[in-house]
């Protein structure tokens, strides 16, 4: 069985988030990048595939030359192999096409992924995928086994969950639950030497189409001052959440 | 400039959700001088709840094979019915699953988390939702169609009732690839993304024998109940409660924080959060910086009595 990871590389989940002085785009320097943390649940689960099922796995990322040292990262975790397709990533669709357009030519049972992204919160890549494939979707997946050309995925529903008989191949949006926490790799030694000599193929973009602009960008305004009400005084918080704020 | 917007129904019985993004499509068929058309599949709910919210015409899809939800399976049934050069969807985990592939069967441009109506029509443009609620994004659309998701909480419903009519559309759209094998569902659980109110807690609650307290607190407020990534991590609460940057992003009236330091990855989660109460005991704790109202104090001597003035407060 042959996988195939989408990972984004990411501001760190601690990154303060600024914009360049124009407003007209997110402001990199000084930030750490990692792989999207959803993305990682879904990299976890398909290392779990391959040692379980002997299944091969590939990560791919859109993204310029900066995002190596995070495919490096997937490989160190475990990964058999890399793509990373030579485009800075304008929008989720022009993502989604370069990521089909190497499924293509790959023949790729199982395509995983993050439900979206802590950046741009598009959460569009993998149905786009999905639909440019023909191939069947599930979302925000909490639990996945493959067994031959089948899959069963638990996806969360509001207030519940489902389970799902999928035919492959298909496309799998993964989030917390996909894999426990704790059961997130963190490579050792042998893992980040090994990575350094797995392949790492760079393929030059399919096409440029760009379906959505970021046209200005806006910090969160600050919220007034807190008011702070004494714990012997809890009538006052009463008070003002019933006649200031109105939310009781 | 026709608007479609897809009202979704849990069961029959119509989200607040689609409530919300009927009331976003009837703003923007405003502009655009234009009215709304609402698509829902197999619903059960009366039409006359749509009509509300202003959404004049409304198309139910009968399909016994959608009877269970597959997105490919949805997204061919709503590209069947919604011919608008706007689309609207709610961002719930289905529509937010049909949106992409519709956007892609039909070569729209799509914008999802949008937070207001739009900036501009033509070009389509409009503010959303970036960097896990730590920034915002105004983007633009290229070409002629557009698919949206709103961002639940964030519009807000709003009463703006029409006349209208319905037509029921019977499809049969294959559903083969995916089989759903079971459904759980809880009862009477307040859906966390769509609560007004959501009372939270983290890791100063010291166990989960102790979250009682802060599910007497919910039920006297008729509000959610969420939780930290280290109380989730550890197993003190399902991670379906973890509200964060990596767990769910909610947008609630008011957001009670009790014992939760205030991690710049939890902030980001419930920051869109119209009124924020943070308990601590850690007057230092950095989540007094980003609330609206304080109290420095013992979670369990102050969540009780806080329970029974507002027990008293409601009557």
């Amino acid at each position: 069985m042959k996988i195939l990871v989408c990972i984004s590389s990411v501001p760190d989940t601690t990154s303060k988030i600024n914009f360049t002085a124009d407003k007209s785009a997110f402001d990199k320097n000084g930030i750490q990048w990692v792989i999207n943390p959803l993305d990682e649940f879904a990299l976890t689960k398909a290392i779990k595939l391959q040692e379980s099922q002997g299944a091969t796995v590939t990560v791919i990322n859109v993204g310029d030359a900066v995002t190596e040292p995070v495919i490096r990262k997937a490989l160190a975790i475990g990964a058999n192999d890399a793509v990373r397709v030579n485009l800075d990533p304008k929008d989720s669709f022009s993502t989604a096409k370069e990521i089909a357009a190497v499924v293509q030519n790959g023949g790729y049972d199982l395509i995983l992924c993050g439900k979206e992204s802590i950046d741009y919160n598009g959460g569009s890549v993998p149905g786009m995928v999905a639909q440019l494939l023909n191939q069947p979707f599930v979302n925000a997946s909490v639990g996945l086994d493959v067994n031959g050309s089948k899959a069963t995925a638990v996806r969360e529903i509001e207030g519940g969950k489902e389970t799902i008989s999928v035919k492959l191949p298909a496309v799998i949006a993964g989030q917390k639950g996909l894999v426990d926490e704790k059961d997130l790799i963190i490579p050792n030694m042998r893992g980040i030497m090994s990575a350094r000599t797995k392949p790492l193929q760079v393929v030059e973009p399919a096409s440029s189409e760009v379906k959505v602009q970021g046209v200005s960008y806006d910090s969160v305004p600050p919220r007034a001052a807190v008011k702070m009400v004494s714990p012997d005084n809890l009538d006052e918080l009463v008070r003002l959440l019933h006649e200031e704020a109105k939310v009781i | 400039m026709a608007v479609f917007v897809y009202a979704e129904n849990i069961n029959g019985v119509y989200k607040k959700a689609a409530f919300e993004a009927v009331s976003f499509a009837k703003a923007v068929a405003d502009q655009a001088g234009d009215t709304v058309t609402a698509v829902s599949v197999n619903p059960t709910d009366s039409s006359d709840l749509l009509y509300k919210y202003g959404a004049s015409n409304i198309i139910n899809i009968k399909d016994e094979g959608l009877k269970n939800f597959s997105a490919k399976a949805y997204a061919q049934a709503v590209s069947e019915v919604a011919n608008g050069n706007i689309i609207v969807f709610p961002h719930t985990t289905d529509a937010s699953s049909i949106a992409p592939m519709l956007a892609v069967m039909n070569g729209y441009s799509l914008i999802t988390n949008v937070l207001e109506a739009p900036e501009s029509l033509s070009p389509f443009q409009v503010k959303r939702k970036a960097f896990s609620g730590k920034g915002f994004m105004h983007a633009k659309a290229e070409g002629t169609g557009v698919i949206v998701t709103v961002s639940q909480n964030a519009f807000g419903v709003k009463e703006n009732a029409v006349s209208g009519s319905e037509e029921v559309k019977n499809l049969s759209v294959a559903n083969e690839d995916t089989k759903v094998i079971s459904h759980e569902q809880s009862s009477g659980k307040l859906d966390l993304k769509e609560a007004e109110i959501v009372v939270s807690a983290g890791r100063g609650l010291k166990g989960p024998e102790n979250w009682g307290m802060i599910e007497d607190l919910a039920n006297v407020l008729g509000a959610a109940t969420a939780c930290s990534k280290p109380v989730s991590d550890i197993g003190w609460r399902p991670h379906t409660e973890h509200v964060g940057q990596t767990g769910k992003a909610i947008a609630p009236n008011l957001y009670i924080a009790v014992g939760i330091s205030g991690a710049i990855q939890h902030l980001a989660g419930v920051n869109s959060s119209k009124t924020i109460v943070v308990i601590n005991s850690d007057p230092e704790a950095p989540f007094f910086k980003s609330a609206d109202y304080g109290v420095v104090g013992d979670s369990f001597q102050i969540i009780p009595a806080l329970t029974e003035k507002i027990k008293a407060l409601k009557g």
